[in-house]
């Protein structure tokens, strides 16, 4: 029969030659490839020492965004919650009061805002859907907890550290390799 | 001074020595168990243990705690006794052939001169294999007592191979005892040390071969270790076993390793002789002291060569297993034997 594709291999079914047949030089040639191994580089990673890079789009913990005013940008318009395909994300709008124009860029602001660590599957759509460049996904992971509650995170643990009040931690928090 | 026509000096040397020699092996075989799974690291490109301590010298320690924390099941449907004799006969057997194996030539301490070998018999090497003999018995109790059709069949498979190669390392025996005249190991030593001889290597290489190849089978190391197959037999004869007794059988199997490295060193390697150095340059004491190291470097080098070909190869088939037994290696001793005898008739 014809074969079907130009990739063919010739399959050896000679049978054993006698050297083959002692199966003791193929497994000296067995025992030289192991020894090679031992003086080849290691790829392990001595974790949590050394850490792995990562690539800038990763996709880790979310992040709520702040301008350069320190004011928040999310305003709770809920399409987050609605893009997430497991419904990890819930928030409760508020008014801005007069006096909080500092704080919030817009005059609804989310009052709470949480997201269920143990629904997301840090798949993005979040930061895809905001359309006012407040939830970006960082370089993090989340760190392990004793109880189910310790991972609905709310609003302190998500926002991102205000730049007039702690630049370094703001600038941290940006990440190194993003390009706004 | 003598008591009950007993030299009590003697017996007191002896007991030191017992308790010296027995607990080295075991800690040797403890740190064996790490070299174990620090070689198969390296040889598959990862570090192995590292966190246990400085380099990770204190796995086994960790190891031996936590199997002796585990909990000791028994199963209500094995026979009680049986089920623990079992590990204790294989360890047993194990360390009792440390007693013949010469671990060094003579120190002189407090004006005795003391053999560094607990019992110089003369049918040292007899011994030996009786006693590796009687190991299979620990892998038969284990098995059967199990009630456990997976620990039958693997025992069954552990006792078939065991007595089907030692017939071949019995014969590859012969041929080198037809060259020494003598079964003492202390005298075999002695001859391959005395000057104008060389280790009994070079007059059997064959031999040598022969009996590395079942000594790995006898200690049911891979790839003759399907009695204990951790895919396919379902862990194999120590199935059942738990804690302590199961920490017991894997320590027999490294103990036996040890004292197969050590008997072969002293058949085939000369001991503890050092190549191409006169000893007799060194006060008597630090001689024998130097030779003891030179054993242990022997045995360390066949360990790791135990470990190499451990995970180059995958284990046997138990008809491809019982094939080279029988029709492979059993033909290869006899004429190795013959073309022995054959020298030794012609050439004097």
């Amino acid at each position: 029969m014809e074969a079907l594709t130009n990739r063919v291999k010739e399959v050896n079914r000679k049978p054993m030659t006698f050297m083959e047949r002692l199966y003791i030089p193929n497994i000296l040639k067995g025992m030289a490839i192991t020894f090679s191994h031992m003086f080849k580089k290691q790829p392990t990673i001595r974790y949590p020492e050394k850490k792995r890079e990562f690539s800038p789009v990763f996709r880790g913990l979310q992040v709520l965004n702040r301008d350069e005013q320190g004011r928040e940008r999310c305003t709770a318009c809920g399409l987050c919650a609605v893009a997430c395909p497991a419904e990890a994300i819930t928030m409760e709008a508020a008014e801005r009061l007069n006096g909080e124009e500092n704080l919030y860029r817009e005059e609804k602001y989310a009052a709470k805002y949480e997201i269920n660590m143990l629904r997301c599957i840090f798949c993005g759509l979040c930061e895809e859907a905001c359309p006012k460049e407040a939830i970006f996904l960082s370089e993090t992971f989340a760190p392990a907890d004793y109880s189910r509650k310790g991972f609905i995170y709310g609003k302190e643990e998500l926002l991102i550290p205000n730049p007039l009040t702690d630049p370094e931690g703001f600038a941290k928090a940006k990440g190194p390799s993003r390009s706004n | 001074m003598t008591l009950l026509s007993l030299d009590m000096l003697l017996v007191l040397e002896k007991l030191v020595l017992i308790v010296i020699i027995v607990f080295a092996s075991l800690g040797i075989a403890l740190y064996t168990t790490f070299a174990e799974r620090k070689v198969a690291a390296i040889l598959q490109d990862r570090p192995g243990p590292e966190r246990a301590g400085p380099f990770g010298l204190f796995q086994p320690l960790a190891d031996g705690l936590k199997l002796i924390m585990k909990e000791e099941i028994i199963p209500t449907s094995s026979s009680k006794a049986l089920f623990i004799l079992g590990p204790g006969l294989a360890m047993t057997a194990a360390l009792m052939t440390c007693a013949v194996i010469p671990w060094g030539s003579t120190v002189h301490l407090f004006g005795r001169e003391i053999d560094l070998q607990i019992a110089d018999i003369n049918i040292g090497i007899l011994y030996v294999f009786g006693v590796v003999s009687l190991g299979v018995y620990g892998i038969m109790i284990g098995g059967w007592a199990s009630n456990n059709k997976f620990s039958l069949m693997a025992a069954l498979r552990g006792a078939s191979q065991a007595i089907s190669y030692e017939l071949a390392m019995g014969i590859a025996l012969i041929a080198l005892l037809m060259t020494t005249n003598t079964l003492s190991l202390r005298e075999i030593v002695n001859q391959q040390m005395a000057p104008g001889h060389l280790w009994n290597i070079a007059y059997q290489p064959l031999g040598f071969l022969l009996f590395f190849i079942c000594a790995m089978a006898e200690c049911n190391r891979t790839p003759f270790d399907l009695p204990e197959a951790e895919n396919e037999l379902n862990f194999g004869y120590h199935q059942e076993y738990s804690s302590m007794k199961l920490g017991f059988y894997l320590f027999s199997e490294y103990i036996n390793m040890i004292m197969s490295s050590a008997v072969m060193a002293s058949l085939y390697f000369g001991g503890f002789d050092i190549p191409f150095f006169d000893e007799n340059v060194l006060p008597q004491n630090i001689a024998a002291l130097v030779g003891v190291g030179a054993l242990l470097i022997k045995i360390v080098i066949f360990i790791f060569i135990f470990m190499w070909i451990r995970w180059t190869i995958p284990r046997f088939r138990y008809d491809q297993l019982m094939n080279l037994g029988w029709k492979s290696l059993i033909p290869l001793a006899l004429a190795n034997m013959l073309a022995t005898g054959a020298w030794i008739l012609y050439f004097g």
